[in-house]
């Protein structure tokens, strides 16, 4: 994999603590999320059992329950937490002086 | 022919007498006892718990009214023995009963003691003895003034925690230099201070109280150097003396105490004493567990089967303030012939002392951490040398052998004799031999069979260990199912501390609750938040990251990823032009479905949520607020036409429909609810099968509720007939706003009915009047900050972040 292209999103004043936006891309959306420590976290918007938008549910430490099925995502992995099995991809974030840049592979900018 | 048993006095001792008797010889006494309060035998340990509002009244009470009707008792409630004539061996209550007897059990229990000085009888100045006292001191806490507390040991210091909860200024007064000087060690007298006092209660030790001032009420208490600290409420709490009046009238042999030998029998061979006014081998008790052993020992001197004696033991002694462990035991004076280890922790605030007698624990001082206050209690009693473990024995039990740190392994290394409850003396043994050969599965069951952890509950985590031990994976400690993994405490503590404690925001319930993870999950948060919302309406900011996305965006989430939007349709009336809004918003959007509810009303589907503002915006120039179908809140009120047009209808069903959903929409409720007003029995509007249902008749409006048709189905239960339009509209609202303070979030109205009783919920909100309204006077005042419509909010701004994608990424343009 080579190097990331980084697009500013906005900055972390745009999420609410314990919450999450989505940003739509060509290829999908993503969800940003903000945990109550203000750490940033990107995984795809899409749960793997039904594809809820995670972007919706409740925030509760590094993890988030899909709003649909209550499958329980952990933001640092992606992958689903308990007894449940699925994963969704994790998007490369950084955060510097409050705005925040996400990861996107050449991959996906080729597709477009 | 049975011999007649009476009884003076109906506290704990004689209560657990009768148990005894009654199991060792039923039939044998005609029983009849005489109460001076009005009502049946309640736990009094308990009492603190309800002062602080951890606990109700109803769920301390040992013998219902029914018990005492199937054992065949006769209780006399509110009769003050006022005289007892040996030689004709009958008693006379002060409402004039004269009852014969043939044995005769005194217990008057104890009076407390009242310190002689000026203005001690001014109003305001109380004791703590009963629930009587209770009630005073919750009444005077309503003010939120200032309380004195005379007393700091074990009773004055729960009061004073007590009324410090319930909101008022509480300052202790103590004469001695250290708190509870007589179980606690000066070291652990301090801290003790130092953890009261950093619940904001003032301290002053040393203190001599001279006078109680006051013109007409109590205005504040004037200490021996003159100082006057200002109190609307003045608690005594400074030591009791046996109630001895009636028996030395009698002519009994008294000393402290009425005498009795080992038998608890008095002067007098047809009369005993137990409980608080006996006095055996120049003892005398306070504490519920030589009292409990009284008890035993009467019952079988009245049955004389078992040749019973009283034995002297000491007693445990545990302060019952939430946060605050105590445990002292025994002997702990200094002395020539003493050892001691003690173990310091000045940041965990642990203190643990344990006093040695040629090798052998005579007393211990526990603070912070009493988990090894039964391992060292057993020690004590059974004079283990402890030479082999000396180094490491102020550690505790696990630090002993290399046990593991298991707490399991704990409670089984035990002995077979070792206590586990100390009010009734229960050994382990006698608690897994009962769990064994009853087969008992429940704490409720090993409490009732065996009586550990049914006083004041301290044990409880060590019976249930007990439990675990003995019944494996068998036993599932669901008596109490924890909210979430966050938590060990079930919905109901949560929600009694969330009261008690005046926690009014997410991070304080978790911190002062001991949450195990740092911002919860999503079971516990909504929950929480449910919580407060209902408890401080006027104080609670709502947090909506703490809610599911229906209720954060006010509409119902779908399985693609759209909404559905239903606005409110009063009582399911609608008109042209209301029919007109929704055609042309369904047009507008392009909404692919409409559809109409099983709640008299229109559901649009498909709705993009980006959508949602512009739709309600629609919406809203049309008249329509939100419908709340996404809510644990109140849904819809389904009604049929009624007297309007109805050739049956007996009432106005629609109009009070209509009228019930504006009086009730915005309020949030542990789950849903649904509700119907039918206008006649034919019941059209299915209203047996709701939350809340009204069925119409000729003569007034009959109230039922707790109904389901989902899930579960199931008609509903018959709460009552009112006579008018307002009286049943007081009812309802009562009925869920009862609801809404009690169940636990997510048990819609049927379940939490079950729990509590229909015959409960009829009590408080159809038989008393008072209390139906303060519920609704509580539901009027939630609905100030609740009748909002959501949906115009966000038309007006409110959380534009919800609606709409933070960006939109176009890569090309993008793309660096």
């Amino acid at each position: 994999m080579s190097a990331e292209h980084w697009f500013d999103i906005g900055t972390i004043a745009d999420i609410p603590q314990r919450g999450a936006r989505c940003v739509a891309t060509p290829q999908g959306r993503i969800g940003v999320f903000r945990t109550a420590d203000d750490r940033i976290f990107a995984i795809e918007d899409h749960c793997p059992h039904r594809g809820g938008h995670l972007s919706e549910g409740i925030v509760h430490g590094a993890a988030v329950t899909c709003p649909l099925h209550n499958w329980v995502i952990s933001l640092e992995t992606g992958k689903a937490l308990g007894v449940d099995e699925g994963a969704v991809r994790t998007i490369p974030v950084s955060v510097e002086e409050g705005r925040i840049r996400l990861g996107l592979e050449p991959a996906i900018l080729a597709a477009e | 022919m049975s011999q007649r048993l009476v009884i003076i006095g109906n506290g704990m001792a004689p209560g657990r007498m009768l148990e005894h008797l009654i199991e060792a010889a039923p039939g044998r006494y005609a029983i009849t006892i005489f109460n001076a309060e009005p009502r049946v035998n309640y736990d009094r340990i308990m009492l603190s718990p309800v002062l602080s509002g951890e606990k109700a009244y109803e769920e301390i009470v040992i013998h219902g009214d029914g018990w005492y009707v199937a054992n065949g008792i006769t209780l006399y409630k509110g009769h003050r023995i006022v005289a007892i004539d040996r030689d004709a061996k009958t008693v006379t209550s002060d409402q004039g009963v004269t009852e014969p007897y043939d044995r005769l059990v005194i217990a008057t229990g104890s009076v407390p003691f009242i310190i002689p000085v000026p203005g001690a009888d001014l109003p305001g100045v109380i004791t703590y003895r009963d629930l009587d006292d209770v009630n005073a001191m919750l009444l005077a806490a309503q003010s939120r003034q200032k309380a004195v507390v005379i007393g700091g040991g074990l009773l004055g210091l729960e009061a004073a925690a007590g009324l410090k909860e319930r909101g008022m200024d509480v300052t202790v007064l103590h004469v001695m230099p250290t708190l509870m000087e007589r179980q606690l060690d000066p070291a652990a007298g301090y801290l003790l201070q130092k953890a009261v006092e950093a619940r904001g209660i003032n301290v002053i030790t040393k203190a001599n109280t001279r006078a109680i001032v006051g013109d007409g009420s109590v205005e504040g208490v004037e200490l021996a150097d003159g100082t006057i600290i200002p109190a609307k409420l003045v608690v005594m709490a400074v030591g009791i003396r046996p109630n001895t009046a009636l028996a030395k009238e009698a002519g009994l042999s008294v000393n402290r105490g009425i005498l009795t030998d080992d038998r608890m029998v008095t002067s007098d061979p047809d009369i005993l004493a137990v409980g608080e006014c006996a006095e055996v081998a120049g003892n005398v008790y306070g504490l519920v567990a030589p009292l409990y052993e009284m008890a035993r020992v009467a019952a079988a001197a009245l049955t004389g089967g078992e040749d019973k004696r009283f034995v002297h033991t000491d007693t445990p002694t545990k302060l019952k303030v939430t946060g605050i462990d105590l445990y002292s035991l025994g002997d702990f004076a200094d002395g020539d012939d003493r050892d001691e280890i003690i173990l310091r922790d000045a940041s965990a605030g642990i203190y643990k002392r344990v006093v040695l007698k040629d090798n052998r624990i005579i007393g211990t001082v526990l603070f912070g951490e009493t988990g090894d206050g039964a391992w060292f209690n057993d020690l004590k009693k059974k004079a283990t040398d402890i030479s082999q473990m000396r180094d490491t024995l102020i550690f505790g039990q696990m630090f002993q052998g290399g046990a593991p740190a298991d707490p399991l392994a704990a409670v089984a290394a035990l002995a077979d004799d070792a206590e586990i409850c100390g009010c009734n003396g229960v050994c382990k043994g006698k608690i897994t031999g009962t769990i064994t050969a009853r087969g008992l599965t429940s704490l409720d069951e090993v409490r009732a069979h065996t009586k550990a952890s049914a006083s004041c509950g301290t044990c409880t985590g060590l019976v249930e260990k007990l439990m675990t031990l003995t019944l494996g994976t068998a036993y599932n400690p669901a008596a109490v199912q924890p909210m979430c993994g966050c938590t060990d405490l079930g919905h109901d503590d949560v929600r009694r501390l969330i009261k008690a404690k005046e926690l009014k925001t997410i991070p304080s319930v978790m911190q002062e609750l001991e949450w195990k993870t740092s911002c919860g999950c999503a079971k516990c948060r909504p929950a929480l938040n449910y919580y407060l919302v209902c408890d401080w309406p006027d104080e609670y900011s709502d947090d909506y990251q703490s809610r599911f996305v229906n209720e954060r965006v006010h509409a119902n989430i779908q399985k693609d990823g759209t909404y559905s939007v239903v606005p409110r349709m009063w009582g399911g009336v609608t008109s042209a032009a209301e029919l007109r809004a929704i055609a042309d918003v369904v047009d507008k959007f392009a909404i692919p479905t409409v559809k109409v509810t099983g709640g008299q009303r229109i559901d649009m589907l498909g709705i993009r949520k980006e959508d949602l503002p512009a739709v309600w915006s629609d919406l809203g120039q049309a008249g329509f607020v939100s419908g709340h179908a996404y809510a644990k809140g109140l849904r819809t009120v389904k009604t049929c036409v009624g007297t309007d047009w109805c050739r049956f209808g007996t009432q106005d069903s629609t109009g009070f429909g209509i009228r019930i959903e504006k009086f009730m929409w915005g309020s949030w409720t542990p789950a849903k609810v649904k509700m119907a007003v039918s206008g006649c029995p034919r019941n059209c509007a299915e209203a047996t099968c709701k939350d809340v249902g009204v069925i119409c008749v000729d003569s007034g409006y009959e109230i039922h509720f707790a109904g389901a048709a989902g899930l579960d189905i199931k008609g509903t239960e018959v709460l009552g007939l009112v006579p008018t339009e307002d009286e049943a509209l007081e009812v309802i609202v009562a009925i869920v706003q009862m609801y809404r303070e009690q169940a636990r979030y997510l048990e819609r109205i049927y379940k939490w009915a079950k729990r509590i009783g229909t015959d409960e919920v009829r009590r408080q909100v159809l038989d008393d009047r008072e209390r139906r309204r303060a519920y609704f006077d509580r539901f009027v005042f939630s609905q100030k900050f609740a009748q909002v419509d959501p949906w115009s909010e966000r038309v007006s701004g409110k959380d534009k972040h919800e609606f709409r994608p933070m960006t939109a990424l176009a890569f090309k343009e993008a793309a660096e």
